[in-house]
């Protein structure tokens, strides 16, 4: 595993900060440095919400190295609220609780572990909203 | 005869100014775990216990229950100058689980960042310096975290309550605090009831010896000391909370203090979730402003094998009900429940590996 890969998503990862783009406005995320829309320079950061909803999802069964522990696991992609699409891995939720434009929030998780000895990966992964007063 | 030394006060008033909570949903009933060892015959210590899924551990239960704590705070993460982290299960023996909450929450670089150990009370012990960090002024405000993911020896008495979960306290000055603390006190001595050596995977304990020279004698030590020092008795009180190995133990040494079922029921909460470890004063203590009202007077008491206890005297201010909805209460993190049977336990706790 390249630790150095890790950890220079790992802003990105642990708390969703992607960009803005001071032209037009939209939000990047993963971050691009350039507006997929207007095309204009975008390098200001820009913390999501970490609200959105369920656009698609699947569920894996067979999961590649690293994962297999998890397994079955679901992954979606996830309509954050500012307009991205993210793919991520959903947790604190049963696979039938599952739907299309299911409410979703941001937590941060293990998302693998290289072996006994190799280093833990932390990062986003989606649930569905578990509390009413849900961060604003 | 008074010796106000004994303690601890800072130059400047600190209160609380955020907490918050964490407890995963998973739940195994203590019945479930005495099924599997003891064809259900005999009693239990607690009706079930909170196990953390296959990817949670101290590090991503920190940073949630860091989040509600600054929810609760409404401050700049960019002002807390110590995020430290006690517990007795930090996922790496060697790495801190501090930089990784503090670099979750936003507030890397210009910060403290340690991990703090002594059993189950090493999330107080980072409270009682975090007081005297922000109390000298050297920080604004400091982060201080009780969690763990704790373990009991398959069979065990220990693994019926061994749980998951804990709380995180965001300290500042007092005059933005919705809980003032006004004065804390520490009882220390080398006692050896329980302990893990360094390639163990599971604790051992001295078996009863774990209860009067151990658990009652330093609450009772330090809860004693810090009253006679305030000048206090269990009726200057409204709620009080103690370290909760059992159900039992926390009643008890309550009732040996003067206090009512009343006083300690809402910060009670290990037959609920269990032994949270370094989590459990501090958990209890997040019920208890969950439902505390202004100028309601608190008592804390910690307990950390080895042995030691710190105590806490709490005044809740007008604050309080102002940010208190601002993040899930405790008691909402303990209704989101999952049952789930001793295989599925097994799994979730990695226990196939038992050597
Ligand atoms: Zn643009």
């Amino acid at each position: 595993m390249e630790v150095s890969r890790h950890w220079r998503l790992q802003e990105q990862r642990y708390k969703l900060v992607g960009e803005t783009c001071d032209n037009c406005g939209v939000k990047l995320f993963p971050p691009r440095d350039v507006c997929l829309e207007c095309a204009a320079p975008a390098k200001e950061l820009y913390t999501f919400t970490g609200l959105g909803e369920v656009y698609s999802y699947t569920t894996i069964y067979d999961a590649p190295a690293g994962f297999e522990q998890q397994a079955p696991y679901s992954v979606a992609l996830v309509k954050l609220e500012e307009g991205p699409i993210v793919t991520a891995q959903l947790t604190d939720m049963d696979e039938d609780e599952m739907y299309i434009g299911m409410p979703v929030e941001m937590v941060t998780r293990k998302l693998r572990t290289d072996g006994d000895e190799g280093m833990i990966v932390y990062g986003y992964k989606f649930r569905p909203v578990q509390f009413e007063m849900a961060v604003k | 005869m008074t010796d106000f030394n004994k303690l601890m006060k800072p130059d400047r008033p600190v209160g609380i100014v955020g907490y918050g909570a964490y407890v995963p949903r998973f739940r195994i009933p203590a019945k479930e775990i005495s099924q599997m060892w003891t064809n259900g015959v005999g009693g239990v210590p607690i009706q079930e216990k909170a196990v953390n899924g296959l990817d949670e551990d101290v590090a991503t239960m920190s940073v949630e229950a860091a989040r509600n704590a600054l929810l609760r705070g409404q401050v700049d993460p960019q002002d807390i100058r110590a995020v430290w982290v006690g517990s007795e299960s930090h996922p790496y023996a060697v790495k801190p689980t501090s930089t990784i909450v503090a670099e979750a929450i936003g507030a890397v670089p210009n910060t403290l960042a340690a991990d703090w150990e002594f059993a189950c009370k090493a999330g107080t012990e980072a409270m009682q310096a975090g007081i005297g960090f922000v109390g000298s002024g050297m920080a604004r405000y400091a982060l201080t975290i009780g969690m763990d993911t704790a373990q009991g020896r398959p069979g065990d008495a220990l693994e019926y309550t061994a749980a998951a979960g804990g709380a995180a306290i965001l300290l500042g000055p007092a005059d933005e605090a919705v809980a003032i603390i006004n004065a804390s006190y520490s009882f220390v001595t080398d006692t050896p009831d329980f302990w893990r050596r360094a390639h163990a995977e599971y604790p051992s304990h001295g078996d009863r010896f774990t209860g009067e020279p151990a658990y009652f004698k330093h609450i009772l030590g330090a809860a004693e000391a810090l009253m006679s020092e305030m000048g206090t008795t269990a009726a200057d009180y409204d709620w009080a909370v103690f370290h909760q190995p059992n159900a039992k133990f926390p009643e008890r040494v309550g009732k040996q203090l003067g206090f009512s079922m009343e006083q300690i029921k809402p910060g009670l909460l290990s037959p609920r979730i269990g032994n949270t470890y370094s989590g459990s004063s501090m958990i209890g203590l997040t019920a208890i402003l969950d439902v505390a009202e202004p100028g309601d007077r608190i008592l804390m008491v910690s307990y950390g094998s080895g042995s030691g206890s710190d105590a806490f005297d709490l005044t809740v201010t007008d604050k309080l009900p102002e940010v208190r909805a601002n993040a899930p209460t405790t008691e909402a993190y303990i209704a989101r429940r999952k049952e789930i049977n001793y295989a599925t336990y097994t799994r979730y706790r990695d226990k196939l590996k038992m050597s």
